[in-house]
């Protein structure tokens, strides 16, 4: 009985209502700019209000709204890490189900038909993963340095993660690496973040300028992270930078010593790989006297990086499919393609960029207005805010992400409880993964990844699960604030 | 001081945010390209096409101009339910062909979306009118203004060339200057001077609000660009003449190429048979049957057909000759029936009285004197061997514009053949040859190749006693200047008194007195003061071919002439009087009542069968 007293008493103090408030705007936003993206297919009449986009999303915004109060007052928010392993391994199991008996809906096997409406385990897993994350690292004897630990919690995020490519859905897939934040938050070493990053960068210049740049990037960064860890940056501007930068012309003399020159016969980057697999052992002999912590990193991160720059052909070529593998090439600038693979992205850029400062007022959008931007509901919903609103309305959208978003990680920082905070970090990240991939693809800053914008995106499915995803959150927050 | 990590992945959320946030600064305030985009589906550029410029004759007369007429273009999304029918009998077409183009613009609904296609094009404006006068039943269609080429003569078909519509291959060659539905010139002077011609495009931008109704002009219009037109070309055509040399080439295959020698501008330029004009004009329907003339009618003999110049060379061979020293004027040499070279050949020549003269021999077109010429100039001591004295002979030969292209402003023009010594060495070995070995060039034959344009050019050489100006075909005017080397004159290696002898010569050959046995008097004209030469150039392809050049007056020459017609026979019988019929139509506007027997024998004359087809 104490739990509804409190409940009566507390309401407008235990719950974080800025962000409730938030998520309102957010998903009425979102119906706003699904009529207006949908409106020009044909006038809204009485008959056919049922069958409009907008319509249908005004109805699941209701659904998620009950569904939202259900969870934030009737629910007992203890429930969430009770069920967090069975869910957990029941969405698995319905992960792998519907590869086998998922209907193909654009080009992917991941979602499951229930009559009229159509569901994506992919979208519930990512809760699920989230509970059971939240409910591992909350574990006392939980230590993320612990080799054994780190492993648990990695198969925790890998195995859905594969499953969703098998699925074909590498965008939803690459949400997934966001939890590599709460996995830091939680103490991962902030190097495993930088390996990640210099190993995207390294994969990047491969393909854009050349194996070799790719090859003298790696070895300028290890060699400065080396002499930093030694406090011995002079040294390594006095050395190994003169090397590095006159390194950087060895192309051009190749290029200038004509093609009938036995240089031709070698490749410029064996230039740098046949020093250094010479000079390894060597190294590896010294650090091994010197018992040397730092110097045994850099050589397994240069022979890890020579293995990411060799590699990349092989991915890039053999296991990316051609549209992914277009797109990226898009993005990257290797092909100009504005009517096929670079359609999207250039039709989607002239609406935003049409927009101009205040943009052309709610309904006047014409690039939307004629279907020209394709998936103008769901994936390219910005386009719609971007030409009708303008910066203006853009800026107030990214801002109130950014608000949610924040607010949620404060809220998560203040919580006492392990499972709380870990939840909340992976909510956010969530959030932000889908927020930066979607927006970043429709200001082609991203390459084109199907995934919706949260709480915008026209969809049902996609509404109510990070309906769900945030409120467990205020939920599991408010349990937080009522008893401590 | 320390950032903990909750204050690190705060800070990367902003930094995120930020980038996002001046990427969309960047797309939506500093970039203008999104919005002036042609593919942004808010604005409308409605096109204007510029007409193109107008080529003129040398008196001023129209050889090229321009008549309006009209697209019918279909904006498939805002086409109603309309009466297939009635649209149909407006447009003059089948109701079928109106219902397969809205078909085939249903299927590629996705790709067209708010644009505009052409679904016929260049309708005169009689057929046009019927329809603007239905059009208001037919929303989704309109007319577009175009131009279309006119020709008020019929005169130079070959040397104008045609104009039409770029396809792929042809914007791929010229990337970024022309989209679809633009026209271009494709051959003569319409491609030549494409740039000039074609003028540029203009533009409106109209605005479309998101229920695409035109609402507005995009800026007052002040972005909008006004179409320029394109130059107009002046030519050194007399569309007269040029008409009249066609009417005396008709029926005959072959060249006619008149040079004006003070100047180099080209008068006349015949090839024959050439394509009319009311072909160019319609050049897509009669493509095919074109391609497929056994007789070629888009080749330009004029300047691309390679010719033995036959006699005609003999005067080149005797100037280089009298340059050399190895010939004066005064030198005789005898010839019966021709002149016997090693081995019991004989290189023949016709009956005439013997010996002869350099004069009289240029006048009667001895073979044997011009083979005694060639032998002097190949054995010349001064050199010590042939090879050496074939070199220098090869040097006056191209000092006359010959063995490589003149340089005229016309496109496709081809240079002929002039061989070289090493051409020989490689046949018959080093010093493996001698005079007798490459005795044909003494008159013309063997492996010379001359265009039609560049015999004139000889004689426009003789004319003007040793140089000429690159012949060309555009004049200096009001927007055009033409390149100073057309301006410039070129010099012969032979020194001009050498000419004086020469001239006589052909002065002689027209008008010696019957009897003297000229080889020319078919060309003269009382009172002309014609100067000409003939040839009959052996063709292995068949009969002679007949050749004439000629200049008039003798002195300040105002024209001069070759005339080339293949397999017709002797120069003396074709050639000779279709050059002087030109001559005196030119000079003196109308062609003598004695003459207009000769004039109707030539432009009744069929002499097509005799020429073998491929």
């Amino acid at each position: 009985m104490q739990y509804d007293r409190l409940y009566h008493r507390d309401i407008r103090k235990t719950i974080d209502g800025k962000l409730v408030v938030c998520y309102l705007l957010l998903v009425l936003t979102g119906l706003l700019n699904i009529y207006a993206s949908v409106h020009a297919m044909g006038e809204l009449t009485f008959v056919n209000a049922f069958e409009s986009r907008a319509m249908k999303q005004l109805v699941w915004m209701l659904a998620s709204v009950a569904v939202a109060a259900l969870i934030l007052l009737v629910i007992n928010p203890q429930l969430w890490e009770v069920i967090s392993l069975p869910s957990y391994a029941i969405v698995v199991m319905m992960l792998v189900a519907v590869i086998f008996v998922g209907g193909d809906i654009k080009g992917s096997n991941s979602w499951f038909k229930l009559g009229a409406v159509s569901f994506q385990p992919a979208e519930i897993s990512k809760i699920t993963t989230s509970l059971v994350l939240a409910a591992l690292i909350n574990r006392p004897d939980f230590r993320l340095s612990k080799i054994r630990d780190f492993i648990i919690a990695a198969a925790v995020i890998v195995v859905p993660m594969l499953i969703i490519i098998a699925e074909k859905e590498t965008g939803s897939a690459l949400v997934y690496l966001g939890f590599v934040f709460v996995l830091y938050r939680e103490g991962l070493s902030g190097w495993f973040l930088f390996c990640i990053t210099v190993m995207i960068l390294l994969f990047i210049l491969t393909l854009t300028a050349s194996p070799y740049v790719s090859a003298l990037v790696l070895c300028s960064i290890v060699t400065f992270c080396y002499h930093l860890a030694n406090g011995k940056v002079k040294r390594w501007v006095l050395t190994a930078v003169p090397v590095i930068a006159s390194a950087a012309f060895v192309p051009k003399l190749f290029s200038a010593a004509g093609e009938t020159s036995f240089l031709s016969r070698i490749q410029p980057l064996w230039i740098i790989i046949g020093p250094v697999l010479i000079s390894l052992p060597i190294k590896a002999f010294k650090a091994f006297r010197r018992k040397s912590l730092s110097a045994w990193i850099s050589i397994i991160s240069v022979v890890a990086g020579i293995l990411v720059i060799l590699s990349t052909d092989f991915v890039f070529n053999k296991v990316l499919k051609d549209h992914q593998r277009s797109r990226i090439e898009v993005l990257l600038g290797m092909k100009e393609d504005p009517t096929g693979v670079g359609y999207n992205v250039n039709q989607s850029l002239i609406a935003i960029g049409s927009g101009g400062f205040t943009g052309k007022g709610y309904l006047n959008g014409t690039q939307t207005a004629y279907g020209f931007v394709p998936e103008q509901s769901t994936d390219f919903i910005f386009c719609t805010v971007g030409e009708e609103w303008g910066f203006v309305g853009c800026v107030a959208v990214i801002g109130l992400y950014v608000f949610l978003i924040w607010g949620i990680i404060r809220d998560a920082e203040q919580s006492r409880s392990a499972f709380t905070r870990v939840y909340g970090y992976c909510v956010a990240s969530i959030i932000f993964m889908h927020l930066f991939i979607n927006v970043g693809m429709t200001v082609g800053l991203m390459p084109v990844i199907g995934i919706p914008l949260p709480l915008l995106s026209y969809g049902g499915s996609s509404l109510l699960s990070f309906t769900i995803m945030i409120f467990i959150f205020l939920a599991l927050d408010r349990q937080e604030k009522r008893y401590f | 001081m320390e950032l903990s990590r909750r204050n690190k992945l705060l800070t990367g959320l902003c930094v995120t945010a930020a980038i996002l946030v001046g990427r969309l600064f960047y797309v939506q305030i500093i970039n203008d390209r999104y919005k002036l985009d042609s593919s942004n589906n808010s604005m409308l550029y409605d096109v204007i096409y510029p007409t193109r410029g107008i080529i003129y004759d040398r008196n001023g007369h129209i050889l090229a101009g321009n008549k309006v007429a009209y697209d019918i273009l279909v904006t498939p999304r805002e086409v109603t339910e309309f009466d297939t029918l009635a649209l149909a009998s407006a447009l003059d077409v089948s109701p079928d062909f109106i219902r397969e183009k809205m078909q085939g613009y249903r299927k590629r609904k996705s790709r067209i979306g708010y644009q505009s296609v052409v679904m016929m094009k260049m309708l005169p404006p009689e057929r046009y009118m019927k329809f603007a006068e239905l059009q208001y039943k037919f929303p989704g269609f309109k007319g577009q203004v175009r131009s279309m080429r006119e020709y008020p003569f019929n005169a130079g078909g070959n040397l104008l060339g045609y104009v039409s519509e770029v396809d792929e291959d042809y914007m791929e060659k010229h990337p970024g200057e022309y989209k679809p539905r633009d026209y271009a010139g494709k051959t003569g002077l319409e491609a030549a001077r494409e740039k000039d011609l074609r003028g540029e495009k203009g533009y409106h931008i109209l605005l479309r609000n998101s229920h695409n109704q035109v609402q507005d002009v995009y800026k007052n219009g002040e972005m909008d660009k006004d179409a320029v037109p394109g130059k107009n070309i002046v030519t050194t055509i007399d569309a007269q003449l040029q008409q009249y040399g066609q009417m005396l080439m008709q029926n005959k295959v072959g060249s006619l190429v008149a040079i004006e020698p003070s100047t180099g501008e080209i008068l006349t330029m015949v090839s024959s048979p050439g394509i009319d004009v009311d072909v160019l004009s319609n050049i897509g329907e009669h493509y095919t049957q074109i391609v497929s003339d056994p007789y070629k009618p888009m080749f330009n003999r004029a300047v691309q057909a390679s010719y033995p110049p036959g006699s005609v060379f003999k005067l080149i061979n005797g100037l280089i000759g009298l340059e050399e020293g190895v010939l004066q004027p005064s030198y005789t040499y005898p010839c019966v029936n021709g002149y016997p070279y090693g081995n019991g050949h004989k290189l023949g020549c016709h009956g005439h009285r013997s010996p002869l003269d350099f004069e009289d021999a240029v006048m009667m077109s001895c073979n044997g004197y011009f083979c005694y010429v060639f032998k002097n100039i190949l054995e010349n001591k001064k050199y010590q061997n042939t090879s050496e004295a074939f070199d220098r002979w090869r040097e006056y030969v191209t000092s006359f514009g010959l063995g490589e292209k003149l340089g005229s402003d016309f496109p496709f023009e081809l240079g002929g053949n002039v061989p070289t010594s090493k051409y020989y060495n490689k046949i018959y070995g080093k010093n493996g040859w001698r005079f007798s070995t490459v005795i044909s060039l003494s008159i013309g034959q063997g492996e010379l190749g001359i265009t039609p344009l560049q015999i004139a050019n000889i004689c426009a050489i003789l004319a003007n006693r040793g140089y000429y100006y690159t012949p060309h075909l555009v004049k200096d005017s009001e927007g055009i200047e033409i390149d100073s080397k057309y301006h410039e004159r070129n010099y012969t290696k032979v020194d001009t008194n050498h000419f004086k002898k020469v001239i006589n010569g052909m002065w002689l050959a027209v008008n010696a007195p019957p009897g003297t046995g000229n080889t020319a008097g078919a060309a003269a004209v009382p009172g002309l003061d014609l100067c000409g030469k003939t040839g009959t150039a052996q063709n292995p392809r068949g009969a002679d071919n007949s050749v004439f050049i000629c200049f008039a007056p003798r002195d300040n020459p105002r024209i001069a002439v070759a005339a080339y017609v293949e397999n017709a026979g002797f120069g003396a019988t074709w050639a000779c009087p279709i050059a002087s019929l030109l001559v005196e139509k030119y000079l003196t506007g109308e062609i003598r009542e004695e003459r207009k027997a000769v004039e109707s024998r030539i432009m009744e004359a069929y002499l097509m069968s005799r020429v073998k087809k491929d």
